[in-house]
């Protein structure tokens, strides 16, 4: 569906020029959803921006389906966006539309008549969940409204790609939630293809199928979801993975854990689909000679399957901890020793 | 008793002098408007990063925005007198004091018009780009109806303004309540004169302030 050849992109000329995409290349396929994340300035946005032709490669091809985005403009490419439609951080609706004005704008500029229209809003409505507000202002709503209202905008001229740029940002997690529910149902009721850039693993994690990360305008690192989530291999891979598995509340435990025995190990197992309903821990402990504390568990769910991680500390003989160990390692749970000081 | 408190005054003259302020002030602010926001949205797109982003375009008409609006407005009618005598054949009269009023108020307005179209969101143009909208529409269905509450208080302003324009025009001759507060009133030394059309224009110029304030509340759905 989508192909990015080579892309680079800087901004402005010479020695003082800034390069916000570089070496890009990466296939997106039909009714995939893919996130790209990246802290900002990662040049996320820059890349979004590339699929419907808001920002033109420095080189490099951009392709959707069997159009080349980067090669068209005027009239043509005006088209094309209507096919490529995008939602934003801050929705960017009109202010002095009411919701059903706002949903109709696309129609009007894509010249659909008036009989028609008014069937395409009162649809869409339906969709997004927006029944009885359809003569509000955007002023009058909330976050979360706003966005279903971007997103029943972006639907308006049935397109193919939905890019979504930070679209849950802005929102609380309640409402995040509520958004990438309906994101997820248009992609599987409508066939849609969906490209989403986010700083916030929770997302990719939540609706995403395959995900690539951005540093300093490359992608260092590009999977499943579930691979990546198990193996990151990259650093600042490990980190974005570690939002949704180590919150903040477990590295206080753990602070806190090493303060009470000092002389424990602390371990952090992965698990991956099905291993995460075995009872590895408590075989585990019949096995050996060892105290058990948990600090802190999760299980996250992806597109892929579930994905589970639990931090535990060892107390005992070091020579028994680290059989044990090596017995997790056997049962095909990533096991790794973080913090042993 | 109003004839003992302002035994001067001839009604039927302050009526016509108060119809001719009233139409010099709706004409020139009907053409000042539609000139003034011509002028601030070429002002506004040509500026950088804008949609017909281009150098020379924006310095010319900001030059000429900057030079006009400068220009003390007695000053301008003076330097005007050739070109409104080549116009319209005469430089008295209530239409000879429009090239002026509509010259010195058009920049005044196109620069409110520009401050109007800076304060839209940058992210609703980007979003309406989005959706594959021509320019004409970017302009007619997002620029001007999201900055209408601060388009309509500016013309607000700016009628108030040429209000004050067309008496100073009075004083050579345009004809309206400022000519007859110089000539009759103070020329003569009929205070009383001088008095009620000071009040004749005070009035004006509270009614368009209310109709002006009245039109922004209706449009302002923020």
């Amino acid at each position: 569906m989508i192909h990015l050849t080579d892309i680079n992109k800087r901004f402005g000329e010479g020695p003082g020029s800034i390069s916000a995409v570089e070496n890009v290349s990466l296939e997106i396929a039909d009714g995939e959803i893919f996130g790209v994340i990246g802290y900002s300035g990662a040049g996320k946005s820059t890349l979004i921006r590339l699929l419907n032709g808001l920002e033109m490669p420095t080189s490099g091809s951009v392709k959707i389906g069997s159009l080349e985005i980067s090669a068209i403009k005027g009239k043509e490419l005006r088209e094309a966006r209507q096919k490529v439609s995008m939602i934003f951080q801050h929705f960017n609706l009109l202010w002095s539309r009411t919701v059903r004005e706002n949903i109709a704008f696309p129609l009007e500029i894509a010249g659909v008549g008036k009989v028609e229209r008014e069937k395409k809003v009162a649809e869409l409505i339906e969709v997004v969940g927006l029944s009885g507000r359809e003569n509000a202002y955007p002023s009058e709503l909330s976050g979360g409204q706003k966005q279903r209202v971007g997103i029943a905008r972006a639907l308006a001229n049935d397109p193919e790609v939905l890019l979504c740029d930070e679209a849950t940002s802005a929102l609380d997690p309640e409402t995040t939630d509520s958004i990438l529910d309906l994101l997820t149902g248009i992609n599987e009721r409508l066939g849609l293809t969906i490209v989403l850039i986010t700083h916030e693993m929770h997302v990719i994690r939540k609706i995403c199928h395959r995900v690539a990360v951005m540093e300093a305008g490359n992608v260092v690192e590009m999977g499943d979801v579930l691979d990546v989530f198990q193996s990151p291999k990259e650093a600042i891979t490990k980190r974005f993975v570690s939002q949704v598995t180590e919150p903040i509340e477990a590295k206080q435990a753990m602070a806190h854990i090493k303060e009470e025995f000092p002389s424990g190990t602390l371990i952090k197992l992965v698990f991956v689909g099905e291993k995460t309903e075995q009872p590895v821990l408590a075989s585990l402990i019949r096995k050996f000679t060892v105290d058990v504390n948990i600090v802190q568990g999760n299980i996250s769910h992806t597109h892929g399957g579930a994905y589970g991680t639990l931090i535990l500390q060892l107390l005992g003989d070091s020579a028994i901890i680290e059989e044990a160990i090596h017995y997790l390692h056997e049962n095909d749970v990533q096991t790794e020793v973080i913090g042993n000081d | 008793m109003i004839e003992n408190l302002f035994p001067n005054v001839d009604w039927t003259k302050m009526w016509e002098a108060t119809v001719e302020t009233l139409y010099m002030t709706t004409v020139s602010t009907i053409l000042t408007f539609v000139i003034g926001l011509a002028l601030g949205v070429l002002l506004f797109l040509s500026g950088p990063g804008q949609l017909w982003s281009n150098k020379l375009v924006n310095i010319i008409s900001g030059a000429f925005v900057n030079i006009f609006r400068s220009i003390p407005f007695i000053i301008l009618i003076i330097l005007l007198i050739p070109f409104t005598k080549f116009l319209l054949g005469t430089m008295r009269g209530p239409d000879a004091a429009m090239p002026a009023l509509i010259i010195g108020a058009a920049p005044f307005y196109a620069r409110m018009v520009l401050i109007a179209l800076q304060e839209i969101d940058k992210g609703v143009i980007e979003a309406s780009k989005s959706m594959g909208a021509k320019t004409r529409t970017i302009i007619f269905k997002v620029l001007l109806p999201e900055s209408m509450p601060a388009l309509v208080s500016g013309i607000t302003v700016t009628a108030i303004a040429l209000v004050g324009y067309t008496a100073m025009a009075g004083i050579i001759g345009a004809g309206g309540l400022g000519t007859l507060a110089y000539l009759d009133g103070f020329q003569r030394s009929r205070e009383d004169v001088t008095l009620v059309a000071t009040i004749t224009i005070l009035i004006i110029v509270f009614i368009i302030q209310f109709i002006g304030d009245f039109a922004v509340r209706k449009f302002d759905k923020r």
